[in-house]
């Protein structure tokens, strides 16, 4: 099962050592992994994706949990909530087919934020599924290069 | 008021009681030990960095304190990794400080640079390097308060040379509180009352007890609540001494090298009662055969330690003595509860254990004249009292004090469990002897094992450590050798210690006495002679080669599957 999980940790040199070595030394896997300072610049958010039976993300929330400067764990994706990614991907787009990539970025809601006579540099945001569908479909045409952001996530609030 | 940054570490040091710290010098740490020659700490000066952190190590475990080591940049700091892991591993409370380069040079490979704060992150509990001569006084004061308490365990402190030489400002201290950092100490009374309710409804139940009853000082409770509703105790190896070794609900060790009552217990039992103690592979055999018709109370202070190996029924999350505590009160107001009838209702589950204690008790084969190394022990023990404080290094040597030295009481047994350190026993040893230094300690050793630190012979004759060293001389990597024997096919590979000191010798080359037994009638005599030695001594004790431990339960087996004499 895939979990998401968040993290505020103190924002301090080894901190995110400390989590990626917990991951490596005890043979956890981590799919995604982004961080950024929150509101407060002494406390960082750490999104990250991990994948395992039960007990395995039961271990992972409390080896986390343990590790002296993590302030918050929450799983998530135990409740309901939001993700999305952000994907940077230069397309090959020449005379033929400059037409079909500016039309599959913009059903996605993408945006061309680079151009040159051969190929697009395109931006686009959303969960996983439909970043999937972009590449999927973009592929055909040709991807010179890729970069992601790897997941964020926040719970939704309570409605009532 | 103005002081330097060494002045800080040792008013720090003071602020902490400590009395005696362990290391070993280097430039970077220079200044720090010019400050420290002054002050009124004694600084015990080992041979290796490892030993330093051994001797700690025990120290901290006799006294129930945070031992302290200190040593210098690059390879001291690279020697204490050793030390630094098996505390980890045994969750013993230290506080080491590393000289580091100074910050300036942070980086830049400089001369005896190294990332020590990055090698130990996975095997401390936390580590620090100061960069700002500020946070040194904050940052010593918390790792003391994350050393000792929670599940103790080591912290290392990195200090630049800059940061030591620092003109900084000394605070007074306040109370720590961290944003982060809050163990649990006090168990959820729900789960108390349902652990307590299983408990009277279970026929055959068992405790197993481990290394948490020691950290915790819980060792009376458990005596009462054991003794109160009659349940049998087995320990592990890091928790022997938590429960009285030699009264009639002790079934001994579990595990690997325990029992055989013990081991047909848990896996017969109807509820595991597991207080401080983690499921261990040396403890639970083949995982899915562990105590297989048990319900699973836990208690541990570490989350992470519950259901990581073996699902729980009913975890407890607690320091042990608060939660023992609350236990045997529960039973206290229990208007119902009559001692009488638990007794009845377990006295069945006792027949069969005093059967199987009947059918296979602990024991070995005499030889004639040949020294067995169960005898020295048991005679150790006896000509001790059961009193003495020991150590082992590691093999069959601590497996052999670990099932024949009856521990009664906590802090007396010191042994490098969950890492299993070959080296750990005799630097141990100088550790102890400096935190009870009337008492008798002797080293359990394998002649294997002592060579790994033997250089601390000059540490403990500096410092008129009197410890008594016993090795039980197999000339063999004698653990290695047994396995070898047992699955495969006799081919001693590597195992034999062609070459071997003459260690009665070796201890008079450094000042210390050297005795040897060679044959039974010898044993008795070389111990009582040790005995009255004010000096540090080596007993070697010639015993037979290819002795074997038991009983044994082979790697990957179902714990009763169990090799017997
Ligand atoms: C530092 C270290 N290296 C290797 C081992 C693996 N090992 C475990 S027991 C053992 C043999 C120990 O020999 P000795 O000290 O003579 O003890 P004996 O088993 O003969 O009593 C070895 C090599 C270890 N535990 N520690
Ligand atoms: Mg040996």
């Amino acid at each position: 099962m895939k979990h998401t999980i968040s993290v505020l940790l103190q924002n301090k040199p080894g901190v995110l050592s400390r989590v990626t070595g917990l991951f490596s030394g005890r043979g956890f896997n981590i799919e995604s992994l982004s961080v950024a300072e929150t509101l407060e610049p002494s406390v960082s958010c750490l999104t990250l994706v991990t994948r395992g039976p039960d007990h395995i993300i039961e271990q992972i929330t409390k080896q986390l949990h343990k590790l002296i400067d993590v302030i918050k764990v929450v799983d998530i994706s135990e409740s309901d909530y939001v993700e999305r990614e952000m994907v940077l991907i230069r397309v090959k787009a020449e005379s033929h087919t400059r037409a079909e990539v500016l039309r599959v970025i913009d059903i996605f809601r993408g945006k061309v934020v680079d151009v040159s006579p051969k190929s697009y540099a395109v931006e686009i945001t959303g969960p996983q599924s439909k970043i999937k569908a972009v590449i999927d479909i973009l592929k055909p045409i040709g991807i010179q290069e890729i970069i992601r952001t790897g997941t964020i996530a926040m719970a939704r609030a309570k409605k009532f | 008021m103005k002081v330097t940054g060494a002045q800080a570490i040792i008013k720090c040091l003071q602020e902490q009681n400590v009395e005696v710290i362990f290391g070993f010098p280097g430039g970077a740490v220079i200044d720090l030990y010019d400050e420290l020659e002054r002050s009124d700490i004694t600084h015990v000066l080992v041979r290796h960095e490892q030993a330093a952190v051994h001797a700690a190590d025990a120290y901290g475990r006799v006294k129930g304190d945070v031992g302290v080591a200190l040593v210098t940049s690059g390879p001291g700091a690279t020697n204490t990794v050793t030390g630094i892991a098996s505390a980890y591993m045994d969750s013993i409370p230290l506080v080491v400080f590393t000289g580091q380069v100074p910050t300036a040079l942070i980086g830049n490979d400089a001369f005896q640079e190294v990332d020590i704060v990055g090698i130990t992150r996975p095997c401390t509990k936390h580590n620090y390097l100061v960069k700002d001569p500020n946070e040194l006084v904050p940052i010593i004061r918390e790792a003391f308060y994350i050393a000792r308490t929670g599940r103790p365990g080591p912290v290392l402190i990195d200090l630049p040379k800059d940061v030591v030489n620092a003109k900084i400002t000394f605070t007074e201290p306040k109370p720590i509180k961290m944003q982060t950092y809050r163990p649990t100490y006090e168990p959820h009374p729900g789960q108390i009352a349902k652990a307590c309710k299983e408990i009277l409804k279970a026929k055959k139940p068992v405790i197993y007890a481990g290394g948490g009853v020691i950290a915790s000082n819980s060792n009376e409770e458990l005596t009462e609540l054991a003794t109160k509703l009659n349940i049998p105790v087995t320990m592990t190896l890091m928790g022997l001494g938590g429960f009285p070794g030699t009264h009639k609900l002790s079934m001994g060790m579990l595990g690997m090298h325990g029992t055989y009552y013990a081991n047909m217990a848990v896996s017969k039992c109807d509820l595991l009662i597991a207080i401080g103690a983690r499921f261990d592979d040396r403890v639970t055999g083949r995982i899915d055969a562990f105590a297989p018709h048990a319900k699973i109370i836990h208690v541990d202070i570490d989350p992470t330690s519950i259901s990581k190996n073996v699902k729980v029924d009913i975890p407890i999350v607690a320091d042990c003595k608060y939660a023992l505590t609350a236990m045997n009160r529960w039973f206290d107001v229990q208007e119902d509860f009559k001692e009488k009838e638990q007794e009845e209702r377990i006295a069945p589950w006792f027949d069969e254990i005093n059967d199987w204690k009947r059918k296979h008790p602990l024991g070995y084969v005499e030889e004639g004249d040949i020294i067995k190394p169960q005898f020295v022990v048991q005679k150790l023990h006896e000509l001790t009292k059961g009193e003495a404080i020991i150590s082992t290094e590691v093999g069959q040597n601590q497996m052999w004090a670990a099932q024949f030295y009856h521990f009664n009481k906590p802090r007396h047994f010191l042994t490098s469990g969950g890492l299993g350190v070959m080296g750990y026993g005799f630097p141990a040893a100088i550790g102890a002897q400096m935190a009870a230094p009337g008492r008798t300690v002797i080293d359990v050793a394998g002649d294997g094992s002592l060579q790994m630190n033997i250089q601390e012979l000059a540490t403990a004759r500096q410092y008129k450590c009197p410890v008594k060293i016993a090795i039980l001389n197999n000339n063999f990597l004698g653990m290695v050798r047994q396995w070898q024997e047992l699955f495969y096919e006799k081919r001693y590979a590597a195992t034999g210690l062609e070459v071997a000191p003459d260690f009665v010798a070796l201890a008079q080359a450094y000042g210390a006495v050297g005795l040897r037994a060679t044959k039974i009638s010898e044993v008795e005599p070389v111990i009582k002679e040790a005995l009255k030695t004010d000096n540090t001594v080596i007993m070697d004790f010639v015993i037979a080669r290819e002795e074997g431990v038991f009983p044994m339960v082979p790697a990957g087996k179902a714990t009763t599957e169990m090799l017997l004499v």
